[in-house]
């Protein structure tokens, strides 16, 4: 997209609101929506994978060591990752204003 | 040279259908729209159309299938009534906001309930805001020619908007008219085929009909507002350059014994011969009655609406649909409208007329006329009515 979403005006939409730039989804901050955010403990994380797994959004990163990182520009809080942890080593804490 | 033939409506418009060229028809069969489905589907099992017919479940599905249609890049066309148009009209109104050119036939008849098979405007006013191009014809004649009219609107770059076009159930659809067939070579040569602007292809993505969050719905409907607006000189145009093409020119309105007309009658449709009728019985003795028959229902033509009615004192607009708790049918509201900002402006009174298939005939219109002569300009009133 030629520019950010709030400074488009009608005239820079394409005919039908056709997308006509495949993939462009990426650039949507779906972490906007967040009102709760994961903390995540490595000390208790026995690197099982299981919360990338489930993660609805792919927003969480296996890194080179096994552990774990949430991408926040997409994750939504949800707090799947944090349900399905066998050991307990990802919380939610309220975002603040 | 043109061919002039007896013809039913129906045929003629499946035939108009044939002749340009059109790729995909999707339909679900209702009264009083059947004989134009049933005499497409002959011409492609014939081999006289080289189409996809796809023979749906419903309307729903109907309008599915074109919207899809449209979006491949192929001509389409369909062709409904009443409950079958209120059933597509969930897709009506994405294929307008996604502006997929198609071509609609509507029969208009009446809704639920009672139950009725028979003609009035309740089916197409249900939709009015459905961001279509929309026009009503007056006889078989406008019917096939607006087909060609319809494609070449619709599909014009500068347009892209589908386009219905309203024939009175029964009273064209099942009627037997002389038609000027148009020669095929004169139709190719007016009907290029559709190029379109967007389409799906594989060999390049695009999405169509993505959600629009809050930050740019605004804009998108803007957008669409602004497409519609546009559309009129191309409109007028593509109306131009029929008529120079057949000899038969057509407006956004059209004006009858409206020459110094102090009583102005206002029609949509195939009400617009027999008012005629009525109007010229009463211009022999001596009334100064004229009519404006609306062609162009959407976009509104306000500025022609306007220099047409010029001069009138009294304003007698006759609807064929209802809108229950409102100020009149569906076009005097509108007559009130374009009327308002004038200084000075006639007084509007709004008859609601031949629901449901009742007859009207020119006396009826003499009726009314020389009611509302003497009426203020009330809100509305259903004409014929027993009390």
């Amino acid at each position: 997209m030629a520019k950010p979403e709030h400074e488009m005006t009608w005239r820079d939409l394409n005919v039908g609101y056709v997308v006509d730039e495949p993939g462009n989804a990426r650039i949507y901050r779906t972490g906007d929506w967040r009102s709760q955010r994961p903390i995540y403990n490595p000390e208790r994380c026995i690197r099982c994978g299981i919360c990338y797994i489930y993660c609805p959004d792919m927003a969480i990163r296996i890194l080179a060591d096994g552990s774990i990182e949430h991408d926040l520009y997409y994750c939504k809080g949800c707090g799947i990752c944090a349900e399905e942890c066998p050991t307990g080593a990802i919380t939610l804490v309220d975002e603040e204003e | 040279m043109a061919k002039r033939v007896g013809m039913e409506v129906s045929i003629a418009a499946a035939e108009a259908v044939k002749q340009a060229n059109t790729d995909i028809v999707a339909a679900y069969p209702i009264t009083p729209q059947t004989h134009i489905v049933e005499h497409l589907s002959e011409l492609v099992n014939n081999g006289e159309l080289d189409a996809e017919f796809i023979p749906v479940e419903s309307e729903h599905s109907a309008m599915s299938v074109c919207a899809g249609g449209a979006a491949v890049g192929a001509r389409t066309f369909t062709c409904t009534s009443s409950q079958g148009l209120i059933l597509m009209s969930e897709i009506v109104y994405a294929a307008s906001s996604l502006r997929l050119p198609m071509l609609m036939i509507l029969a208009n008849r009446s809704l639920n309930s009672p139950l009725s098979i028979w003609n009035d405007h309740s089916d197409v006013m249900a939709i009015r805001d459905c961001g279509w191009i929309q026009v009503f014809a007056d006889n078989g004649q406008e019917v096939y020619d607006h087909v060609f009219v319809g494609y070449r609107v619709a599909e014009d770059r500068n347009v892209l908007t589908p386009f219905i076009v309203n024939l009175d159930g029964f009273i064209l659809t099942h009627v037997i008219e002389p038609i000027e067939m148009i020669e095929q070579e004169v139709v190719d040569r007016y009907l290029p085929p559709y190029q379109p602007l967007h389409r799906l292809h594989p060999d390049r993505p695009v999405t169509m009909g993505c959600f629009g969050p809050p930050i740019l719905f605004t804009e998108a409907k803007k957008a669409q507002d602004e497409a519609m607006n546009k559309t009129m000189p191309h409109i007028l145009q593509a109306w131009q350059e029929f008529g120079d093409l057949t000899g038969r020119y057509y407006h956004p309105v059209e004006t009858h014994e409206t020459e110094g007309a102090k009583i102005i009658v206002v029609t949509q449709g195939a009400l617009g011969e027999t008012a005629s009728v009525g109007i010229e019985h009463m211009r022999e003795h001596n009334e100064a009655v004229g009519l404006v028959k609306i062609r162009l229902w959407r976009p509104f033509p306000f500025d022609e609406f306007r220099k047409a009615v010029k001069g009138a004192e009294l304003v007698v607009v006759m609807d064929r649909a209802i809108s229950y708790g409102g100020p009149g049918g569906p076009l005097a509201g509108e007559v009130r409208a374009a009327l308002y900002p004038e200084e000075s402006h006639p007084r509007v009174v709004n008859f609601i007329i031949g629901l449901g298939g009742r007859d009207v005939s020119p006396g009826d219109f003499v009726e009314m006329i020389q009611q509302a002569k003497v009426k203020p300009g009330e809100w509305y009133e259903i004409h014929g009515v027993r009390e």
